[in-house]
């Protein structure tokens, strides 16, 4: 579906699923990473992996990736969208 | 689809130890299920964006919905108690009862969902047969999804109970109000935002629980060896949990024939495309997609994750079958006192014991985060598809008729508010019948099989008629009911196992079939015109796809991405 280009059109910022998703396994890979640094690694239960700090860091990996996602392809919404139309238009597709 | 867990009392200990980070992760993750409400919120603003999420989405992000709003606790935590007690034949839920129905869905009869532009599943059933049958379907799906919001809810207020600490009914109302802020505030696209973020969540939480759970028990080896040595010790079978097929603990029956086709016909075949094909809840999720390209995608994608999923749910009730202490003294046939219902140990904690004996602190957070999550996305699913049937299958079409968009919008606020306050009376209905619930939830299952069987005959035989539409309906419903009551109460015909939810359903199909098309053949059709859109051979083939998708590379379109499914499919039916 194509976006009609005479509508003045924004890109869906911080509503964009993927930077949600970005910043919250981010979020948390920082608390692991941190965790698996500093706090009690409790190698007993795990086996001797430091498994906060390698899911922290995969996380982190995770969440940068759907940040730069969002920078690299970024939604656009048409204008009207925000205004009360039932355009279904959404995203412009790759 | 979830094996019902078992509801009863609660536990007057925590399981597990939860530490300030855990508490910091909790807080992190409501933080942003709240927001989204609020960020969603702003670009709702017609009814057709609160119900139907402005038909907006890209076909990724339904797709991961789509799962995740099945992606349930009771699933998780009802697969890993298969994973123990069976071992390997649960991946059936999965790979014959999940993946075939979400492709057909996809392929063959998101279509007709889409390009009709209806706004739900009974909504349809209008509009094919008129209604009689709509009235049937809209009435038995919105006292449904109400009953089963409620077990959700008390579920998610037991866990939060005995992984917390939290009083019962205090859990409750949190878990209630945080709910019904982010639907009444964002509407399904914030429902289905957050079960994308729950889909993350819990992936995150249950693969390292998986990877260190299989290190400690010595890899997939170790896991085999360590369950063919407790299956000897316990006088039971190993291969019979060790191999997919023939699966006669999941199915019931003791003949491997027989089993073999239970499991095809009954599970495979009705049970699962009459749940994943005419579920409100799932279909919705396809429905909010931008274009019928994608609305055809959106259960297609699905299936890519959902045929994974059992390596991070039943595998790890398989560790904890061997190495969780508590879990290995119930499979030897003992029983433990304690676990999240308080009256003993059953397969359902295995999860959260393995979970407090793997995971360091942090991680245990994440699980707890996931775990919750997970509850409140099913409560969620099921209250969005609730509020979309009521305002216009129910109010719109048959109470308030012809009053403009803001006012079915706040109708569908209103719904949203009174199912969640009903949600939380079924919930402390809950624990005090717990048998009955159990029924229930059973019995909700047996609505669907007759519904595919109506569905699948009106979508392909323009001939069938307005009324073998609701005859067949209540026919197949009262068949299942019939041949379930007498399975599981009437001797001599009590089958073991799933056995007799898989009959029930199959005979409930072919009731339904059978009964239609003789009433069919005696009643009056509808005429050509009024079936455009909604019969195969009634619908311009142009309708029913998408013209640019076409021109989409093949790794975008519906048909090739659906064969590549159905091919890892039945490797991984061959390789277990």
């Amino acid at each position: 579906m194509s976006v009609n280009t005479t509508q003045k059109q924004h890109t869906a910022g911080i509503l964009d699923i993927r930077n949600v998703i970005g910043a919250l396994l981010g979020i948390y890979g920082v608390i692991l990473t941190l965790m698996g640094l500093f706090g009690d690694t409790e190698t007993d239960k795990t086996d001797g992996i430091n498994a906060n700090l390698w899911a922290g860091l995969i996380m982190l990996a995770v969440g940068i990736f759907f940040v730069a996602w969002v920078r690299v392809k970024p939604v656009v919404v048409p204008e009207d969208l925000d205004t009360g139309g039932d355009d279904p238009a959404y995203m412009e597709k790759h | 689809m979830a094996s019902p867990m078992s509801i009863t009392a609660l536990a007057s200990d925590t399981i597990i130890n939860a530490g300030a980070v855990d508490y910091l992760i909790l807080a992190v993750y409501f933080v942003f299920v709240l927001g989204i409400g609020v960020m969603a919120s702003r670009g709702v603003s017609d009814s057709v964006d609160f119900f139907l999420s402005g038909r907006s989405l890209p076909a990724w992000v339904t797709g991961l919905a789509f799962i995740s709003a099945n992606l349930g606790a009771v699933e998780i935590m009802g697969m890993s108690a298969n994973g123990a007690e069976y071992g390997l034949p649960s991946v059936h839920y999965f790979w014959i009862g999940a993946i075939p129905a979400m492709l057909f869905l996809g392929v063959v009869m998101m279509p007709f969902y889409y390009g009709s532009k209806v706004r739900s599943v009974p909504e349809f059933m209008k509009r094919r047969f008129g209604t009689g049958a709509h009235l049937v379907n809209a009435i038995s799906f919105a006292v449904a999804q109400l009953l089963i919001a409620g077990i959700n809810l008390y579920l998610l207020g037991s866990i939060v109970h005995a992984l917390l600490g939290w009083p019962l009914w205090v859990a409750l109302i949190v878990a209630a109000a945080i709910v019904l802020s982010y639907i009444t505030l964002g509407g399904l696209k914030a429902a289905i935002y957050n079960e994308v973020l729950q889909f993350f969540v819990i992936v995150a939480a249950l693969t390292p629980l998986t990877i260190i759970g299989l290190r400690k028990v010595g890899g997939w080896g170790g896991l085999t060896d360590k369950i063919t040595s407790a299956a000897v010790k316990n006088g039971t079978s190993a291969g019979d949990q060790l191999n997919s097929w023939p699966g006669n603990d999941i199915s019931g029956f003791s003949s491997d024939l027989l089993s073999v086709v239970g499991i095809v016909f009954g599970l495979g075949f009705v049970l699962s495309f009459g749940y994943w094909t005419t579920n409100f809840v799932e279909v919705q999720r396809a429905m909010a997609s931008d274009s019928i390209a994608s609305g055809r995608k959106t259960p297609v994608i699905g299936a890519f994750p959902k045929m994974f999923i059992p390596f991070i749910t039943i595998v790890p009730g398989m560790i904890a079958a061997v190495s969780v202490s508590e879990i290995i003294e119930v499979k030897a046939g003992g029983s433990v006192p304690g676990g999240s219902s308080g009256k003993g140990v059953a397969y359902n904690d295995a999860l959260l014991y393995l979970m407090r004996d793997v995971l360091p602190n942090g991680l245990l957070g994440l699980a707890i985060a996931g775990l919750l999550a997970a509850f409140m996305a099913g409560m969620a699913a099921n209250i969005s598809a609730f509020n979309t049937v009521v305002s216009y299958d129910l109010v719109q079409e048959y109470l308030v008729k012809d009053r403009d968009d803001s006012f079915y919008l706040l109708v569908g606020r209103i719904a949203t508010v009174a199912a969640t306050v009903i949600a939380i009376f079924t919930a402390s209905l809950a624990g005090n019948f717990s048998n009955i619930m159990d029924y229930l939830q059973t019995l909700f299952g047996f609505f669907n099989a007759p519904l595919f069987a109506t569905f699948i005959l009106g979508m392909f035989w323009k001939r069938m008629t307005a009324t073998a539409g609701w005859v067949g309906l209540v026919a197949g419903t009262g068949s299942a009911i019939l041949v379930w009551a007498l399975t599981s109460f009437g001797n001599p015909w009590t089958l073991p196992g799933q056995g007799s939810a898989f009959l029930a359903a199959s005979v409930a199909f072919v009731v339904d079939i059978l009964l239609s098309i003789v009433v069919s053949l005696m009643t009056a059709p509808k005429t050509s015109a009024e079936l455009n859109g909604l019969v195969y051979s009634e619908t311009p083939r142009e309708d029913l796809v998408d013209a640019n998708e076409a021109s989409h590379p093949w790794y975008q379109r519906t048909i090739p991405l659906a064969g590549i499914a159905l091919v890892i499919v039945v490797i991984l039916n061959i390789l277990f």
